[in-house]
């Protein structure tokens, strides 16, 4: 059995856990929307912000963090907004913090490609890539030496496995057994870039199986499926036995940041891409289990308004002070 | 203790430090290649016996890795850890650049402080031991220039004892600098509790005619051309900065306005060193008051040189303070 067959065997038993899917759709609808709103609103020149659109990859990031606690850390990357959502950030903090406003998560200091958020486990968001992958090992070195059953998430992209930071820091993960899940959200672009064209493997676990670690290849954009690989990572990390690194197959609808047409994609695999769409067919899951059309929308309805709300209060909310930047430089401010 | 050695070395001090910061709280540990006793304590045996204290898990040696072994400090330090992570040597900290400088440095500021980076970075260098270009630059002024990031270097066994104690404990991320040609050489001992607070300079030696002000083995080269020129009747006032970023610009502006001239003097090469910058500040601040433009010792514009000869004359010297002296007070 292969691992695509071996997780489709194991969430054929997981595609019966009504409860599981509802709160896999509940984020990954919070995802699709907030997504469309920021482009809709950038679009009409109500923000003004530099943005990576999810659209597409939102069932991985919402499949892994269902699998996963609050308290447990997920360390991400600048096309962060799907795994931010998914592990739990409040809508109103995350969206006053990509406007720049002082409500927001990191006062207007972070902005969307560094969201930090300890309260949901969102410990780091790196503008740099690959560089997120050290630093989540030393948050999975205090949990093994804390003993406090924690692990840790890191997300990044197909792009990032070309960087030396990938491989320095699997390889001290996986000598270390650290209970880190290392997750490759793989669009198949890097940037503009096909993963054939910048990658010499055809896989990117068969990088994760040449470290000795345990890896894993599944349909990202499988619900049930992706929850299975996830699952039985987190289950494995918990119990000391060391890393995974889960390779989620899924698709960039949209191009590198917001502005990026995508014209380098060709129109046949944009077509596709289209057609295997996660979310339609999430919600179609969602009916064929016996969830009702009622309760799917009360659902979508529901993030709507918390999205429309969160929108709203990013656009009202006050700029942070000018003099905030002599603030957190360290412990003590710095004087003007 | 009435046995306790009155003298230690350098890398003595830096292991007593380690010791009685591991003692005092359970959250410090120690990362870096070979430094758990066996891989051997550190290739200059700075961490020796410290594994057999502590345990492993604590002491821990790490691949050859450095971007993997501060991101390993980065991602502890931010959930209540107070990691040291060894750079065995100074130039093998450009490895893990991205680590320090868009991480330990920013990850603060950028959560709006929600998180911190309480974390060491001990590393050595240090030229004239014919180690050629990559072994032995002194990159101060690379860390120095980042926000959010403190700089550290003792020139004598007793600060080094008392400041990395404080680096350690330093709610910031602190690079605290090492000097390898100096790691054996001797010095007062420290008593146990001695803890030098950061960003407090010290006047090792008072004088009235100018100012002589560095750090690391500059004080000691300082404090050499000061004997040499007190026998002509001239007076040096040695300041040993100890933190070189930020640096106590109170106790530097305090001593210059008294001699009305200085010369910065570090080993880093001259061009865009710290002695730029500090050099600045008292312009700034005392310009018409000073006898002469502050002057300036650093080694050649050149990388370390690994024949001896070319290495003697790139680097900086006691010759160059004394001319850059003599030069000044005309």
């Amino acid at each position: 059995m292969d691992d695509h067959q071996r997780s489709k065997a194991l969430s054929d038993t997981q595609m019966a856990d009504k409860d599981v899917l509802i709160d896999i759709f509940t984020r990954a609808d919070l995802i699709m929307q907030s997504d469309i709103k920021f482009r809709k609103m950038i679009g009409a020149g109500q923000l003004q912000i530099v943005y990576y659109p999810v659209r597409g990859q939102e069932v991985v990031s919402s499949a892994m963090m269902a699998a996963i606690n609050q308290e447990d850390y997920l360390v991400t990357i600048y096309r962060g907004l799907h795994d931010q959502l998914a592990k739990g950030i409040p809508s109103k903090d995350l969206w006053a913090e990509f406007a720049g406003k002082m409500a927001g998560t990191c006062k207007g200091k972070g902005g969307p490609m560094h969201i930090t958020h300890p309260e949901t486990g969102v410990m780091v968001t790196t503008g740099i890539v690959g560089s997120g992958i050290p630093i989540a090992n030393g948050l999975g070195l205090a949990s093994q030496l804390d003993k406090d059953g924690k692990v840790t998430v890191c997300c990044f992209g197909d792009g990032a496995t070309n960087i030396g930071a990938f491989h320095e820091g699997l390889n001290m993960a996986q000598v270390w057994k650290l209970p880190v899940i290392f997750l490759c959200q793989n669009n198949l672009y890097s940037e503009h870039t096909p993963m054939a064209f910048a990658t010499s493997s055809d896989t990117i676990k068969q990088r994760g199986e040449g470290l000795g670690m345990r890896s894993v290849r599944v349909n990202g954009n499988d619900a049930s499926e992706m929850y299975a690989a996830a699952k039985e990572a987190v289950e494995y990390a918990r119990a000391g036995n060391g890393p995974t690194l889960i390779e989620a197959m899924t698709f960039r609808f949209h191009g590198h940041l917001l502005g990026d047409t995508g014209h380098y994609i060709p129109e046949a695999e944009m077509e596709q891409a289209l057609k295997d769409d996660p979310m339609p067919i999430l919600r179609q899951q969602l009916l064929d289990i016996q969830v009702s059309e009622a309760d799917i929308a009360a659902i979508e309805a529901k993030n709507k308004a918390i999205i429309d709300e969160a929108a709203q209060f990013a656009l009202d909310a006050p700029y942070p002070p000018g003099d905030e930047y002599r603030i957190d430089v360290l412990d003590v401010e710095i004087a003007a | 203790m009435s046995d306790a050695p009155k003298e230690i070395m350098f890398a003595q001090a830096c292991n007593m430090a380690m010791a009685k910061a591991m003692a005092d709280d359970p959250k410090v540990i120690l990362m870096g290649e070979d430094i758990a006793d066996e891989q051997g304590g550190g290739v200059f045996k700075v961490t020796a016996g410290l594994s057999a204290q502590f345990g492993t898990d604590r002491v821990r040696s790490t691949p050859i890795s450095e971007q993997a072994i501060v991101g390993a400090a980065v991602g502890s330090a931010l959930v209540g850890y107070k990691p040291v992570a060894e750079i065995m040597l100074m130039n093998f900290i450009t490895v893990a650049m991205d680590q320090i400088v868009n991480h330990a440095a920013k990850l603060r500021f950028m959560s709006g402080g929600q998180t911190s980076v309480p974390l060491t970075i001990r590393t050595t260098t240090g030229a004239g031991t014919g180690l050629g270009g990559q072994h032995s630059d002194m990159l101060e002024a690379w860390l120095a220039h980042v926000p959010g990031l403190k700089v550290v270097a003792a020139s004598n066994p007793c600060d080094a004892y008392g400041l990395l104690y404080s680096s350690i404990m330093d709610p910031n991320p602190v690079i605290f600098i090492e000097n390898t040609p100096t790691y054996f050489t001797k010095g007062p001992a420290p008593a146990p509790d001695h803890v030098v607070p950061l960003g407090l300079a010290s006047v090792p030696r008072e004088g009235s005619d100018i100012s002589l002000i560095t750090y690391s083995r500059g004080v000691a080269a300082c404090h050499a051309v000061a004997e040499k020129l007190a026998g002509e009747g001239i007076s040096c006032e040695v300041v040993d900065l100890r933190t070189i970023a930020p640096f106590d610009e109170e106790t530097v502006l305090k001593s210059v306005a008294k001699t009305k001239a200085a010369v910065v003097v570090h080993e880093a090469v001259k061009n865009f060193g710290t002695g730029a910058e500090i050099s600045s500040r008292i312009h700034e601040e005392l310009f018409s008051e000073l006898k002469a433009p502050v002057g300036r010792v650093g080694s050649g514009y050149a990388p370390v040189p690994f024949s001896p000869t070319i290495e003697k004359a790139w680097m900086f010297s006691e010759d160059d303070i004394e001319r850059e002296i003599r030069k000044i007070l005309g």
